[in-house]
């Protein structure tokens, strides 16, 4: 429901009127959530009354229209009749209503009750700083009080007001509260959450809402809207460790900037960082912005900011950045508690997308315990886990991300769970099984004496990795090695890296598993450019037959990158076969040998395609040698004699 | 306040970066205010956009919402819109209109691509006649997602402005035909968007969704947004919201200039789109649109 009601401006003490986006008091937004018709909209229209948010006679009118047709009124009516009079002067909607309390602006977020909605309610909880659980007093605790209790310590909403509305039809009794208070409170100290004040109410009466009337004289805490009052607005996470999620890497102009919002901590230019889950150091050289830029001064928690680095490092979307002390953990396990909002179940073996921050990975899940229904009384476990339904899981990730236990980081230490491109749950980290890997504080990367144009002067020639992707017996080591020979010839520094030459010595421990497969061209793409990083042309021959294999080499060496697509006819490399591993594979003796199958996915956006059927090798080499001409790594002699004339 | 006039108005960005400068290097980091916390969110939001979907596209309708966009993009990407402007020319907008697109235009460096709508006859002619009119805004954009094959398009829709708004998603994904299906909505949670449309069919984004119309202003006002003048009163009468010539009218004001548009605000009863004649032709005429794929 979302209204923005605008009562009469309150006047601040001086008399001045304050902003209405709340500069001068602070917004918290609150959901109300509970089982269907335990009162939400009886007590979001009684709030709107007792908090003078209503339009002058709006009441009256609406009270005399049910005394004509001889209803009752009711505060709910309310509701309905401003969604039906939007267009007379109030906008509505069943998203966010707006109103004040003596301190606090409040902005109301709906969330419906029935549990076909559930994922609705989560929607908008989500967005919450505060809820009030609402549990009718006969009926007492029901399954969706208990889901909506156990959703919102899933999803990190800590202050949490419960009202127990209706005292009217139990004649204010105060050990009916005792009971349901007892209750509610067991259900939600098991899950940590502290209710920040149990309330007894009658929403359609009006006790316990905005006044302690003598018929709750028996309670002594406050009224729905002193809770309200108290609640306090999110406050960015500035005072745990820095974690820079990141989004993006531009390079709109010569500034290479590392984009992303601070979810915790603070930065400042000058600060040691490491980039997780690498590893990498680094220092922040300059916090870029717009227009103003740099910008001097610490950034908190909560600012969508840029970074510079003084090195160039391969940083990709989904690193986490942090102070090289207090780094976030490196893992391919972890422990989950989610909630699942998919029609199939969750079960063991299920194949995922999971996000973390803007971090994803494939994942496997190992087991999964605890699978319950939140709102049942005795919870029964399941081996799957249902729609709605909630459970711990322990994930295997294909690719190492950082994270932090949700414990230590609430904002780091959660993920969703995606299924065939659609959010299908959520969850909290409990725990992560860090990785073995050396403490990055103690590496120091020590930067060349040389700078690149003292090597380029001499080389004539920019660093670049030069990569021949293509079926085994393509030719890619032929042209590389022609290709190595004629840039040494022309005084350049070429270095062969040949897939199977590597694979014999620095990848000798991985196999030709999908994974091996991606850590094999890492490797590869990481020696590369190091050595173009330091003015070389790194000549890499190797199949790389995944795509996503090669999208990585090329992040990784960014502008250096050249591919190369030696698409040489299946048949002809073949019938080459110089290896002999053709024969094997067709043979049956060679597992995972891209070359007969289709697992060979062709460039798309190669900088150059070259067919060996159908030229000799000098012309492929002369083809690849005008290719690095245009594209600037190679200085063109002509060029290069007209700019010292 | 900037009206559209050609000198840059730099006067508030200088005095903005000698502040900066002169605070004292703290461990903390000094507070975000309501705006602040705006514009972070929204830049997270652009950001998110750029890096998921292939093709993107901004929808510049001219106004002051697509203007604290279009801000809050190039506040996202250092200076720069990364992707087009588009803006589906109905033909029929005020004059101001038009020479506040094409001087902006450049001065912003945008990407601009003008699209227009077909003729009226080739509208539903069950709609009320303004909802017709606007719904060849939605023909025009059909035509400009196909001709360009965009999967996101950026709009500036804000919750508090109109009720099915209320509804949205920041990411909100349209059927194959520009569709809305809002009882079908995927979850939304901790920043987490769905970014995958089903192949052919395309992505709203909704930078702006969490404004309300007095941030627009008190934003627009702080970081000196240039505005078009109709918004302000003359002679009794100014425009809240802006739409083709012959369907949008002004309301009775008389603030003439933005803090005396945020006191009118604070204490009006009349809503933002009141001047919107499609809004109020029937009931459910704006929900038909926004199913059919209107903003």
């Amino acid at each position: 429901m979302n209204m923005l009601v605008t009562p009469a401006s309150p006047a601040t003490p001086n008399g001045t009127t304050s902003m209405p986006n709340g500069t001068t008091r602070p917004q918290v937004r609150i959901v109300i959530v509970g089982h269907v018709d335990h009162g939400k909209s009886t007590l979001v229209g009684r709030l709107l009354h007792e908090t003078g948010s209503l339009p002058d006679g709006k009441l009256e009118m609406l009270k005399a229209v049910s005394a004509r047709r001889g209803m009752p009124f009711e505060w709910s009516f309310l509701l309905d009749a401003l969604q039906t009079e939007r267009d007379q002067g109030i906008t509505i909607d069943t998203t966010q209503i707006r109103f004040r309390t003596n301190s606090r602006d409040i902005v109301l977020i709906d969330a419906p009750g029935h549990a076909e909605f559930l994922r609705n309610m989560i929607t908008g909880a989500s967005q919450a700083d505060g809820a009030v659980l609402i549990i009718d007093a006969l009926e007492g605790v029901r399954d969706q009080t208990r889901r909506h209790g156990y959703l919102l310590h899933l999803l990190g909403v800590k202050q949490v007001a419960v009202v127990v509305n209706k005292m009217d039809r139990v004649d204010f009794s105060a050990d009916r509260f005792k009971e349901i208070s007892d209750e509610i409170s067991a259900h939600l100290n098991g899950l940590g959450v502290t209710p920040t004040a149990i309330i007894p109410i009658s929403a359609r009466d009006g006790d316990g809402v905005a006044d302690r009337t003598d018929r709750i004289g028996w309670y002594k805490g406050p009224t729905v809207v002193d809770a309200l009052d108290r609640l306090e607005p999110a406050r960015p996470l500035e005072a745990l460790a820095l974690r820079l999620p990141v989004q993006a890497i531009y390079k709109f102009d010569d500034r290479r900037i590392v984009a992303g919002r601070i979810e915790s901590g603070n930065l400042i230019a000058g600060d040691e960082i490491v980039i997780m889950p690498a590893g990498k150091i680094a220092k922040i050289k300059t916090v870029e912005s717009w227009p103003v830029t740099p910008i001097a001064g610490r950034q908190g928690a909560g600012r969508s900011v840029g970074i510079t680095l003084d090195r160039e490092l391969f940083v990709e979307r989904g690193d986490i950045i942090a102070h090289a002390s207090a780094a976030p953990r490196e893992t391919r396990r972890l422990r989950a508690r989610i909630f699942w909002l998919h029609d199939k179940p969750l079960a063991k073996g299920d194949q995922l997308l999971v996000r973390c921050g803007p971090k994803e990975s494939r994942a496997t899940v190992v087991a999964i315990e605890k699978a319950v229904d939140p709102g049942e009384l005795e919870s029964r476990e399941n081996k799957a886990i249902g729609r709605n339904h909630v459970g711990e899981i322990d994930i295997s990730l294909s690719n190492p991300i950082a994270t932090d236990p949700c414990t230590e980081n609430p904002r780091t230490g959660r993920l969703v769970i995606e299924v065939s491109g659609r959010i299908a749950g959520g969850g909290l980290v409990l725990s992560v099984d860090a990785g073995q890997r050396a403490v990055p504080v103690d590496i120091v990367p020590v930067e060349s004496a040389l700078r690149p144009d003292e090597r380029s002067a001499r080389y004539r020639h920019n660093g670049a990795v030069v990569w021949l992707t293509g079926l085994p017996a393509s030719g890619k080591s032929t042209l590389a090695k022609a290709l190595e020979r004629r840039l040494f010839t022309n005084g350049g520094s070429p270095i062969l890296l040949d897939g199977d030459t590597v694979r014999a010595g620095l990848n000798s421990d991985l196999g030709f598993s999908a994974s091996d497969r991606s850590e094999n061209i890492r490797r590869l793409a990481e020696v590369a450019t190091h050595l173009a990083r330091n003015g070389h042309i790194a000549i890499v021959a190797a199949v790389s037959p995944a795509r996503e294999d090669r999208a990585t080499a090329r992040r990784i060496a960014d502008t250096a990158f050249r591919e190369i697509h030696v698409a040489t006819p299946a048949e002809i490399c073949e019938e080459r076969d110089p290896k002999g591993h053709y024969k094997k594979a067709r043979a049956g003796a060679l597992a995972s040998f891209t070359g007969i199958g289709n697992d060979y996915e062709v460039p798309q956006a190669a900088e150059l395609v070259i067919d060996t059927s159908t030229r000799t090798v000098a012309d492929a080499v002369d083809e690849i040698e005008q290719m690095l001409k245009t594209t600037g790594v190679l200085f063109d002699e002509l060029v290069d004699l007209a700019a010292n004339i | 306040m900037h009206l559209l006039r050609t000198d840059s108005g730099a006067d508030g960005r200088d005095s903005r970066a000698a502040v900066s400068e002169q605070i004292p290097v703290a461990l903390t980091a000094p507070s975000m205010d309501h705006l602040d916390q705006l514009e972070a969110q929204s830049v997270y939001i652009f950001r998110e956009a750029f890096a998921r979907l292939k093709k993107i596209a901004l929808l510049w309708s001219l106004g002051k919402d697509s203007n604290v966009m279009i801000w809050l993009a190039r506040k996202a990407f250092f200076g720069r819109l990364p992707f087009p402007a588009l803006h589906v020319d109905t033909g029929k907008k005020f004059p101001e209109m038009y020479r506040f697109r094409d001087h902006y235009g450049k001065e912003w460096e945008l990407d601009l691509r003008v699209e227009p709508c077909p003729p009226i006859d080739a509208v539903d002619p069950t709609l009320p006649p303004a909802a017709r009119s606007a719904a060849r805004k939605t023909e025009g954009l059909k035509m400009a997602l196909a001709k360009y094959g965009f999967d996101g398009l950026i709009a500036g829709i804000r919750r508090d402005e109109e009720a099915t708004r209320a509804k949205e998603r920041v990411f909100s994904p349209r059927g194959l035909e520009g569709n809305w299906d809002v009882r079908d909505q995927p979850p939304e949670f901790w920043d987490h968007f769905n970014a995958s449309p089903p192949q052919g069919a395309h992505l709203r984004i909704h930078p702006i969704l969490h404004w309300t119309e007095a941030d627009i202003w008190a934003y627009t006002k702080r970081e000196n947004i240039p505005i078009i003048p109709l918004y302000l009163a003359k002679d009794g009468k100014r425009y809240r919201s802006l739409g083709d010539q012959d369907i949008t009218n002004p309301v009775s004001s008389t603030a003439t200039n933005i803090d005396e548009i945020l006191i009118e605000l604070e204490q009006t009863k009349v809503p933002e789109r009141a001047g919107r004649a499609l809004d109020h032709e029937t009931e459910d005429a704006f929900e038909r649109l926004r199913v059919a794929g209107y903003l």
